[in-house]
């Protein structure tokens, strides 16, 4: 069972209910919930997303856009069905918070698909979970079940007259579904390639019909939002990052977890004050902020506020906010291996620059790490990473190239120090298989 | 199909699936659930249930094959009753996760990849499992273990034998 951690610098608004055993929905209504989704029902389409505009929310499965803008783009007038569909494929490696959602507060993610439903005039909505996610996608099916039971679901929504039914979905293991046209393509039982846009799903999504797909985090928000109000949310985070987030703390630290944070809290006093800095008295080495596909950052680099614009501004990316903290014995081109071997296996095959690019990655760190590499590589293995950014359909080549291209210009020395057959100059290195 | 025909399901799989084709707009939107429910109770996607489940969607074998393969759960060759997969991935690798991999490795005596003898265990390095926060960690079929130590290895291994020992004996009772 995942650990729930706690800190007094915490403001507690998604993750206020973890813990306390609302996946039951008696104890989910007597925490306040279902309520949001009656203030909707009676205040219509254009309050909520008014309301959902003034939160700043936005998207937290990585890209970071506002989510009442992407709800607004959705056609009033449509002859194709409109769906809601909840990205649950939590895949990023160094994120676990939609894991933390799905099995505390499963209701808050069905209010949330409600919500978006009524926002766009969908009556049907998609709830769909990495397929490793078993348990919780039992926990979520038992919270739909609960919720037709009580009439919050169906042809009559809370006596409304409105209808909205929710599916729930299982993956089969695949991280590339994460990205949303790719995920629309495996709810219809295809391979998960990306479709080309335009058309946006707003417009042509699932089904054909038009669609809004948001990140599990992003769903579960909403009816905090409309709870507290969109100007109050927007106030408990920075300029143009309205709320907070959930962080997923991992590697090299002494308390590792999920603390939600404001947004714009400071990276260096997450890691030395809430997660109570580097075990066993090491010294930090890097930090990979926001998933592993952002730029890692150098420890002179990571006081800085965590929000979209500021990552941004240290030339990396808030991404899924999980937070790698690596310490100083770790071999970073050991690391770049094992980050660029995950995205080899994760690459679809679609486009050329990201299937043969990874490979070539991966074959070319391999040899480097075991001491075979020549100096000439080191520019090489940059240069291709450089060549694969922006040249594929979906932001999965951009995924693997980026965290290479800052290992190599930020860790360069390391990178040398492997050179002329020398061995791994770290002595507890992992020994990665290449299989 | 129906039911009531030939299948190679037990027939509360072979109704969950009449319902899960009725489920979705689209009848082919069941076809992944319908993959890893089938290999859940089969061990993996035998010709059998290739054949069958492509019939219930209405698609080809070949069309199926074409989607099932890009899929990492599923698989087209039998594992261990318990299937254990160990995550290496960055945040798992940071603490010790190769070193827990390994110990299975030693424990089982199969190697990277493989399957005991007796078809109790098999061992399989997988990729981000979404349990980073509570790393190192891996999952018994869909069970996950979380904050694992090498030396918590043979415990796991032996919760298993036990569950197995205990399964059977009722089965023999």
């Amino acid at each position: 069972m995942p650990r729930l951690v706690s800190h007094p610098d915490e403001v507690k608004i998604v993750s206020k209910r973890f813990g306390q055993g609302a996946a039951q929905i008696d104890k989910y209504i007597e925490l306040g919930g279902y309520q949001s989704v009656r203030t909707c029902l009676e205040k219509g389409p254009e309050w909520i997303i008014e309301t959902m505009k003034a939160s700043g929310l936005r998207g937290r499965g990585g890209a970071g856009f506002p989510t009442g803008m992407k709800w607004s783009f959705v056609p009033k007038q449509s002859a194709k069905p409109k769906y809601v569909l909840v990205n649950g494929d939590e895949s990023e490696p160094g994120t676990c918070k939609d894991h933390l959602i799905f099995l505390h507060d499963p209701h808050t993610i069905i209010e949330g698909t409600i919500i978006a439903g009524l926002a766009i005039g969908a009556k049907m909505g998609f709830i769909y979970l990495r397929g490793e996610y078993r348990y919780l996608l039992e926990i979520m099916e038992k919270a739909v079940a609960d919720a037709y039971a009580k009439g919050f679901l169906g042809k009559s929504i809370f006596g409304s007259g409105q209808e909205f039914e929710i599916i729930t979905q299982t993956g089969a293991g695949a991280y590339e579904v994460g990205e949303e046209s790719a995920l629309m393509e495996s709810l219809e039982g295809k391979r998960g390639v990306p479709r080309i846009k335009p058309p946006f799903p707003a417009v042509v999504g699932l089904y054909g019909g038009p669609t809004v797909i948001n990140n599990a985090e992003t769903i579960a928000t909403v009816p905090h939002i409309i709870a507290m109000g969109g100007e109050a949310f927007a106030a408990a985070g920075s300029p143009r990052n309205g709320g907070t987030r959930l962080f997923g703390i991992s590697g090299h630290v002494e308390r590792p977890g999920v603390y939600e944070m404001p947004m714009g809290y400071n990276l260096k006093k997450l890691i030395y004050e809430v997660a109570g800095g580097v075990r066993n008295g090491r010294k930090l080495k890097a930090v990979v902020p926001g998933g592993s596909s952002t730029p890692v950052l150098l420890p002179d680099e990571i006081d800085i506020g965590l929000d979209f614009d500021q990552v941004g501004k240290a030339g990396s990316m808030m991404g899924s906010a999980g937070v790698v903290v690596i310490d100083d014995q770790t071999c970073m081109v050991e690391f770049a291996l094992r980050t660029i071997k995950f995205y080899q296996h994760e690459s679809c095959g679609w486009c050329i620059p990201c299937r043969e690019g990874t490979d070539w990655l991966k074959k070319s760190l391999t040899r480097f790490h075991a001491g075979f590499g020549e100096a000439k590589d080191i520019d090489n293995i940059q240069y291709l990473a450089e060549n694969m950014l922006g040249r594929t359909f979906c932001p999965l080549g951009d995924a693997a190239a980026m965290p290479t291209i800052a290992f190599v210009k930020k860790f360069r020395k390391e990178f040398e120090d492997h050179l002329n057959g020398k061995p791994c100059p770290f002595a507890n290195h992992a020994q990665i298989a290449v299989l | 199909m129906s039911s009531e025909t030939m299948t190679v399901f037990s027939p509360q799989l072979a109704a969950r699936f009449d319902a899960l084709v009725q489920k979705y707009p689209l009848k082919r939107s069941a076809l992944i659930p319908m993959l890893l429910y089938a290999q859940d109770e089969v061990g993996y996607l035998s010709d059998a249930v290739i054949a069958e489940v492509a019939d219930r969607i209405g698609i080809t074998e070949l069309e199926l094959r074409n989607v099932a393969t890009y899929y990492s759960m599923l698989r087209f060759k039998p594992v261990g009753k318990y299937h254990i997969q160990v995550c290496t991935n960055i945040s798992c690798m940071l603490r010790d996760g190769y070193a827990v991999y390994e110990r299975f490795q030693d424990e089982l005596g199969v190697g990277p990849t493989g399957t005991t003898p007796d078809g109790l265990f098999s061992l399989q390095e997988v990729e981000c499992i979404g349990a980073c926060s509570w790393a190192p960690a891996i999952q018994v079929n869909y069970e996950f273990h979380d904050e694992l130590k090498p030396d918590l290895v043979p415990g796991i291994l032996d919760s298993y034998r036990k569950k197995d020992a205990s399964a059977k004996g009722e089965k023999n009772a």
